[in-house]
């Protein structure tokens, strides 16, 4: 696989505070690649350094081959950026913005059909003001994407989403893949991170604490899958206890919850409860997914 | 080239969509004309000029603040504003050249005062027969160095203030007292002795001094106080502007 970014050693201090420190890693080409972790993690700080918007202290970094401080204009014309909280004029039209951002470029794709497959071919004449939050990322999307760019850059593009236009927002992200092109993206989301990218590195603190496919990291933790249900009447846990895989129960007023691990566990307990002649409710299956991870590498919960 | 000349198209396209700036650019110009040429009309006064009158002083002062209108009002905010909403910072992810940006934003304020000071002098015209300049390549070069000297210091402010509220409210209070003092609402001969000389401090003073000088078809040469005035301003607060300029 080809390299599309190269970080090397990155270093970054905004007076006595360090944002980023010692941060090493290589994007592949075509992959959706995830820097993750909490607000404040330096995140932000490593993106806009890929994207030679801030200077960094110290490292080496190499998008396309490209170094971003000495060659920014010729890298420039080979990305595409999605900035956190950027806007543009508010009584900007849509399709001003897109034929202005398209005169940047000296190579740049029709915008009438990006706007098309965004959902706001009918929003053309609309000001930018007027736009939802979802309506505005998806512009930025469009602008992201109008000079066919190798790499793209999406800084936190989900938040303020709701759940649903987040969904099909990563399937947008997916479709960006999936014309060969790399997408380097930050996210605060352990979901998003999770459902979208192809590897992920975790940052925490402005340092890098993982670096794996979220299924990898998940796995390496070796973490329980828990079982939760509604019981009615008394139950013993002994029935479960000694299946294959379950390592121990718990169990509280008519709530149980069964831990253990192995891809048999759910259907070896649930048949396990049907024979013993205890109907189970509400059941919920709690995988161990990347909050987990951050939980476990950390020592504390990413929201907190 | 291209890109040059389609961002100055959409600055001004913005700058007119702005309610506010389109008043007092376009049309506060043209109120103040009518009220106070219906107060003093054109015809020449034997006592104080027996060849211009009220209006053909008045005009060329009234393009003096249509160039610190732009200069003070707009451009503080709409540079900070681009700043503190990352406009910019978005354009500088892009190819877009800083020297392209700021080029089309100067071309924009030049479009600007072009645009007021021709629907001004048309209205003067129409309505008061207004004498028109006898020179109108002086009167476009005054007007450019004026209009280049109050923008200059309005990037100055927006480079210096912290956030647009901030560049809004530093813009006003220079802008007002050069509203009322340096003679574009009411005419200076108006004014006591001694308020009249403490508008020779205030560059909108040089402004109308240079605007009339050139309309009425004074030497280039002449007026040097006020050319060193605008042109010492626009180069200073250009300077002092690039020095302070941040992208966020």
């Amino acid at each position: 696989m080809a390299t599309a970014i190269s970080v090397r050693n990155l270093h970054k201090r905004y007076g006595d505070v360090v944002a980023v420190e010692d941060v090493s890693f290589d994007v592949e080409v075509g992959e959706i690649f995830g820097l993750v972790g909490p607000n404040g993690a330096g995140k932000t700080t490593t993106i806009e350094s890929i994207e030679g918007l801030r200077q960094p202290d110290g490292g080496t970094i190499r998008v396309l081959g490209l170094d971003p401080q000495a060659e920014g204009y010729a890298l420039r014309q080979r990305i595409g950026v999605q900035l956190q909280e950027a806007e543009l004029p508010a009584r900007l039209k849509v399709w001003e913005a897109c034929d202005l951002f398209a005169t940047f470029y000296e190579r740049s794709i029709p915008w009438a059909p990006l706007l098309e497959e965004m959902g706001l071919d009918g929003k053309r004449n609309t000001y930018i003001s007027k736009l939802s939050g979802g309506q505005k990322q998806r512009l930025y999307i469009v602008l992201a994407l109008i000079s066919d760019p190798d790499v793209v850059f999406l800084d936190e593009l989900t938040t303020g989403l709701d759940p649903q236009a987040r969904r099909v927002m990563w399937d947008r992200v997916r479709a960006i893949r999936d014309q060969g092109k790399t997408v380097f993206l930050t996210t605060h989301f352990m979901e998003e991170a999770e459902a979208l990218c192809d590897r992920v590195t975790i940052l925490n603190e402005g340092r890098i604490i993982a670096l794996d496919t979220p299924d990898n990291l998940v796995r390496s933790l070796n973490a329980e899958t828990r079982l939760v249900f509604s019981v009615d009447g008394p139950f013993d846990p002994a029935i479960v206890c000694g299946l294959d895989g379950v390592t121990r129960v718990t169990q509280t007023d008519n709530q149980a919850v069964v831990f253990g691990r192995g891809d048999r566990l759910v259907s070896q307990v649930v048949l396990a409860l049907e024979n013993g002649g205890h109907p189970i409710r509400d059941l919920r299956v709690e995988r161990p997914n990347l909050d987990d991870v951050f939980l476990t590498l950390t020592g504390k919960e990413i929201r907190d | 080239m291209k890109t040059l000349s389609k961002l100055t198209w959409v600055q001004f396209k913005l700058y007119i969509r702005e309610p506010m700036a389109f008043f007092f650019t376009l049309v506060f110009p043209i109120l103040l004309l009518i009220l106070f040429g219906a107060a003093f009309g054109n015809e020449p006064d034997p006592a104080i000029n027996p060849q211009y009158g009220f209006v053909d002083f008045y005009v060329p002062s009234l393009l003096a603040l249509i160039a610190g209108t732009v200069g003070l009002m707009s451009v503080p905010v709409k540079t900070a504003a681009e700043r503190e909403y990352k406009v910019l910072k978005r354009y500088r992810a892009t190819p877009l050249s800083p020297l392209t940006f700021i080029s089309a934003d100067v071309l924009n304020n030049l479009l600007v005062n072009l645009s007021g000071a021709v629907l001004t002098v048309i209205v003067g015209w129409l309505v008061y027969q207004l004498a028109m300049p006898e020179n109108i390549l002086t009167v476009a070069l005054a007007l450019i160095v004026a209009a280049l000297a109050f923008a200059s210091l309005g990037y100055l402010i927006a480079a210096l203030a912290p956030t647009t509220r901030i560049a809004q409210v530093v813009g006003m209070v220079l802008f007002f007292p050069m509203l009322f003092l340096s003679g574009v609402s009411l005419p200076r001969e108006m004014f006591p002795h001694w308020m009249q000389q403490l508008s020779e401090f205030l560059p909108m003073t040089h402004a109308v001094d240079l605007l009339q000088g050139m309309w009425f078809g004074d030497s280039v040469g002449s007026h040097g106080v006020a050319w060193l005035v605008l042109l010492g301003m626009a180069v200073v607060s250009a300077g002092l502007g690039t020095r302070f300029f941040r992208w966020e």
